[in-house]
């Protein structure tokens, strides 16, 4: 039979090493450390049509995630979606910077793309984007195409 | 013909109420007088200790091998699959979303109800059955508070710590696979999985649900060994009702959980 203490020896390893699985699924797996949602702040930009955009997506300016979606909200009154973003503080942009929804790869998850405009004065929380341009979607864009071809055909008559 | 389909009725009726409903009736005030007696598994946090050895401890080699294997089984399925749609570096998000929120608490809670819940059930059951339990009565020694409460702490305790460490051992396991086997980009398998698990949504309920399964087995486990008739029979039947019930439990709370937990935003 075991002596106590080296059973609470066992015990104190085996709390030691389950603690650090959780540790490293954290840290490791999940990333706790990098990106946390303290340290942000929050921008809004009104979308015509954000497509299949999901809260969580990233938001990313020259490829580099610097933001989550926060929330999407469709608004009453100009019947736009309104989506708000989360940046990180460690990452300042312009005021007048606009944002895209963009795919990444033909059939990948959206994003908000935000490129940084040319004014002096940076982004504060509560403010909102001027410029945005809306999420492209494939059934407009064929209809479109379709109607150029008729029109096209038309032209040749 | 009547007076068959009634008595019929009246046999199914009784079974029910005999074999479901006063034992869940019994079950609920059991584990009531278990929390209630629990001050003594805390005052004396050996008796805790010791069977977190027995449940926790005990366990950690047939945790440790089966996430790895099932990691590395993730790692071989996920890269067939997911190469035929060009994306094999998002191996780790598979690997690692399928273990933290299902793999690591489900497959750890029932490989935790067969190794720790009948060792449990069979141990007080025999105590039982070997008139320990009644001894200790007569010495003025609450057998819940000394025998029942410390292990079903001790399975409470054991049971998050056991599904983390399978689910860490699972993901060792898909990157042994992944990245040293077959060649997906370290990188890219690190990062990928770091940009999808979100500690808030995936890890802290995975957390949640092996409590939940910990408190579930524990419960089970004790409450069989408690309630068993005091023969070999009757043991030999109990553990076997352990195993079976906490399994259907685990995976019945698992729908329950995932369909409050992950509903899709």
């Amino acid at each position: 039979m075991m002596t106590r203490k080296e059973l609470d020896l066992w015990v104190g390893i085996f709390a030691v090493a389950g603690i650090g699985a959780m540790l490293f699924l954290s840290l490791k797996v999940a990333n706790l450390a990098s990106f946390s949602s303290a340290d942000s702040y929050q921008i809004k930009a009104k979308f015509d049509n954000i497509g299949g955009l999901k809260v969580r997506a990233p938001v990313k300016s020259a490829g580099v995630v610097v933001g989550r979606v926060g929330e999407v909200r469709f608004d009453n009154e100009s019947f736009e979606a309104v989506v708000t973003l989360s940046l990180d503080s460690r990452y300042q942009f312009p005021k007048d910077s606009s944002a895209k929804i963009l795919t990444s790869g033909l059939l990948g998850e959206q994003y908000i793309g935000l490129s940084p405009g040319g004014d002096s004065a940076n982004l504060k929380g509560g403010d909102s984007l001027k410029l945005t341009q809306s999420a492209v979607v494939l059934e407009n864009l064929i209809s479109q195409f379709l109607y150029s071809k008729a029109a096209e055909g038309e032209a040749k008559k | 013909m009547i007076k068959r389909v009634t008595e019929l009725l009246r046999a199914l009726g009784s079974r029910m109420v005999d074999n479901w409903i006063w034992r869940l009736g019994f079950a609920c005030r059991f584990l009531w007088r278990t929390l209630a007696e629990s001050g003594t598994s805390f005052r004396r946090i050996h008796l805790t200790f010791r069977e977190i050895y027995f449940a926790g401890v005990q366990s950690l080699v047939i945790i440790l091998v089966s996430g790895l294997f099932v990691g590395m089984v993730l790692g071989l399925q996920g890269y067939d699959t997911l190469a035929r749609y060009g994306s094999s570096e998002a191996l780790g998000v598979l690997v690692s979303l399928s273990l933290v929120r299902e793999l690591g608490p489900v497959v750890a809670g029932l490989l935790f109800a067969s190794r720790a819940g009948s060792a449990i059930t069979a141990e007080i059951g025999l105590m039982k059955a070997t008139e320990q339990l009644s001894a200790m009565e007569m010495m003025a020694v609450d057998p819940i508070a000394r025998v029942v409460a410390p292990r079903f702490w001790g399975g409470v305790i054991s049971m998050p710590l056991l599904a983390a460490l399978f689910s860490a051992m699972g993901v060792f396991g898909g990157y042994l696979v992944g990245v040293r086997l077959i060649g997906v980009d370290e990188g890219s398998f690190w990062s990928q999985m770091q940009s999808a698990v979100d500690f808030r949504q995936d890890i802290v309920n995975g957390i949640i649900k092996s409590v939940v399964f910990g408190v579930a087995v524990s419960w089970i486990a004790v409450y069989e060994g408690y309630a068993a008739p005091p023969t070999a029979e009757g043991v030999s039947g109990a553990t076997t009702r352990t195993v079976v019930t906490s399994s259907l439990a685990i995976l019945a709370l698992d729908f329950v959980l995932t369909a409050l937990m992950f509903r899709g935003v």
